[in-house]
């Protein structure tokens, strides 16, 4: 009988944040221009360290320029779906629950798309517009989830293959829906199609809204954690756990809205990048167990390395072109969707 | 068996305005309690369970026995606080169990239902903790205290040996076993089960019910089982709620209610009641050609 303790929890967690740091100084090395590995680490140490207050001038500023504020962005977009993920699967108690799958992104990515074409309308002040887009989104994820909960809802029970059948057709109607916007009504703001249905961490959101971003993440994850214990409950079902002593019905609305929160924002900076909220809570299931208390830290930091990672491979393999990052995670993510469905169908 | 009158009271809602009352010796007092299930208001009741009272003792197995759609369910959810009566009251030690907040009451009220699922793999160990959940706050991670009284669970139930294992490695008996090391874990004083001898073999069967009666002395639980096991009602209980169709036809001991035409008529098939030298009833069933 070993029990999570405080202590283990932060060894596993300082674990992740050290590989999660060497990933991001091999990301900052690869791209079109050649970055040497240890004059990079070198420096950054040393930046660290406040031993000094630049990196070399021959490719800081690429470096800081333009690859750590994507590297950051998909740091906090990672972390955002791979919580949600992990949250929505304890939520609707679906294993294959994810953002993406279930549309929940794409719903975002509509709520997002409406409202740059409502703010384009209204002459807003530039930072208050700036907040009009992950607004729109977190209505667009939060609207999704309600529909797709009361699709899969068979007999007053959530039924797990009517729910993840209903949550894709969902995602397909509701990407006709983006494709319609994005053909008839091109406005100034709006990016492609690609972006909003695959994701892209290429265009830099501005300022404002990565601020509310990183508070955003922050503060929607605190909420979901301090229901940890509750969801390791909430697992073997509402009575359950309501036998056991949890609030279910408060615990579903703040993990509701949280999640739909870190949807929101992750979609409204980077559209919809798929897969990685059921890729990474399911990894770090395997290695850390399915102890929410553990698994909602593992995933943040799991999903941000994975997404740097992913993001590395989307900059890189066609140099100079740049592929979305969403079609790499769906290459990965697709064929374990399929593996983890055969798995429990048997 | 003494029912005070009680008037609605549309403050029951706080458990604070409820004050601990009556008999210290009587732990689970149901008042004439009924439940009505219906689609909506307008449209005629699914089923109907009549209002019913008994009072059970802590230490006491009561056993809710009849066939099926008989209401043991609905009045074991009653019992539990998961459903409000339509009218009457079911109170623990003087406090309504359905007013409770659901941490106080997973103190107070531990269910073993027949089957519990699982959506990850997990430990026995872990599953049993699951029942201290109740007892903490906040993340609560697990303090020595919980994993002894986890341990001890287990080990009342003769389950100790699995603590390692995972759940869905091990035999339904066993498995029903750790499922009550859980509801033990919570420290509870009202034990529920709900058919918990279903899915087992008659040597498991007579284990675990056993196990409850040692457990419902030592820990001075109160045990209701939800049950149509008539022998084994009639070996192991102390008080018998006798349900048909959502009516109470009767409670007292085993010996009081078991009588032929009784059981006959309720279960729909021919039978036989003898007293043993223990004074239990032993029912023997017939072919009905």
């Amino acid at each position: 009988m070993r029990p999570l303790t405080l202590g283990r929890l932060f060894l596993r967690c300082s674990i992740l944040v050290v590989i999660l740091f060497v990933v991001v100084v091999i990301a900052l090395k690869l791209g079109a221009v050649q970055v040497s590995l240890y004059g990079l680490g070198r420096d950054l140490i040393r930046v660290l360290l406040r031993q000094s207050s630049s990196l070399s001038s021959d490719y800081g500023l690429i470096v800081l320029n333009i690859r750590l504020p994507r590297i950051l962005l998909a740091i906090v977009v990672g972390a955002s779906l791979s919580v949600a993920g992990a949250s929505f699967q304890a939520l609707l108690r679906n294993p294959l629950a994810d953002p993406y799958v279930l549309g929940i992104s794409s719903g975002a990515a509509v709520g997002s798309i409406v409202a740059l074409m409502i703010e384009s309308q209204l002459a807003l002040s530039p930072e208050f517009a700036g907040l009009i887009t992950p607004f729109g989104a977190f209505l667009g994820a939060a609207f999704t989830i309600a529909a797709v909960y009361y699709l899969g809802r068979r007999d007053g029970q959530i039924d797990s293959n009517t729910l993840l059948l209903g949550g894709i057709i969902t995602a397909s109607f509701l990407s006709a829906i983006i494709m319609f916007l994005m053909s008839t009504l091109t406005g100034g703001n709006l990016r492609g199609a690609s972006y909003w249905m695959m994701g892209s961490l290429s265009t830099l959101p501005p300022e404002s809204l990565l601020f509310l971003l990183g508070i955003g993440f922050f503060v929607a994850t605190g909420a979901i954690y301090t229901t940890a214990s509750d969801l390791n409950l909430l697992l073997a079902g509402e009575k359950e756990a309501m036998h056991l002593g949890v609030d279910v019905r408060r615990i579903q609305i703040v993990v509701y809205i949280a999640a739909s929160i870190l949807t929101g924002l992750a979609v409204s900076v980077s559209g919809a990048i798929g897969y990685v909220g059921l890729l990474v809570p399911h990894a770090m299931r395997m290695i850390f167990g399915s102890d929410h208390r553990m698994l909602i830290p593992a995933s943040a930091l799991g999903g941000a390395i994975a997404l740097v990672i992913a993001d590395t491979i989307a900059r890189t393999v066609a140099a100079p072109s740049d592929l979305p990052v969403g079609a790499v995670t769906a290459m990965v993510g697709a064929p374990f969707f399929i593996y983890l469905l055969r798995r429990r169908l048997s | 068996m003494s029912t005070p009158l009680r008037t609605p009271m549309p403050w029951a809602a706080n458990p604070s305005a409820d004050q601990p009352r009556g008999n210290p010796d009587v732990r689970l007092s149901v008042e004439q309690a009924s439940y009505v299930y219906a689609p909506n208001a307008s449209q005629a009741p699914l089923f109907t369970l009549e209002a019913l009272s008994f009072q059970a003792k802590p230490g006491e197995i009561i056993a809710i026995l009849g066939p099926n759609a008989s209401g043991k369910s609905t009045l074991l959810k009653l019992i539990s606080g998961a459903l409000e009566p339509l009218s009457g009251r079911v109170f623990l030690n003087g406090f309504a169990t359905h007013s409770l907040p659901p941490k106080i009451r997973a103190q107070r009220v531990a269910l073993v239902q027949q089957e519990s699922r699982l959506l990850f793999p997990s430990r026995v160990w872990e599953f049993v903790l699951q029942g201290r959940h109740a007892h903490g706050r906040g993340l609560r991670f697990e303090s020595e205290d919980d994993i002894v009284v986890a341990k001890n669970a287990l080990a009342q139930v003769g389950a100790l040996h699995l603590t390692d294992r995972w759940m869905d490695r091990i035999s339904g008996g066993e498995k029903q076993r750790v499922i009550l090391a859980r509801a033990l874990a919570q420290q509870p004083l009202l034990l529920l089960l709900d058919e918990p001898t279903l899915h087992l073999d008659i040597g498991a069967q007579v284990d675990l019910l056993d196990s409850l009666r040692r457990l419902a002395a030592e820990n001075r639980y109160t045990v209701v089982v939800v049950t149509h096991e008539l022998n084994l009602t009639g070996e192991y209980a102390d008080q018998v709620v006798l349900l048909q169709k959502g009516k109470c036809l009767r409670v007292g001991a085993p010996a009081n209610v078991f009588q032929r035409d009784l059981l006959e008529q309720v279960f729909q098939a021919p039978l036989n009641v003898e007293m043993t030298s223990s004074g239990r009833p032993r029912v023997t069933l017939f072919s009905n050609k």
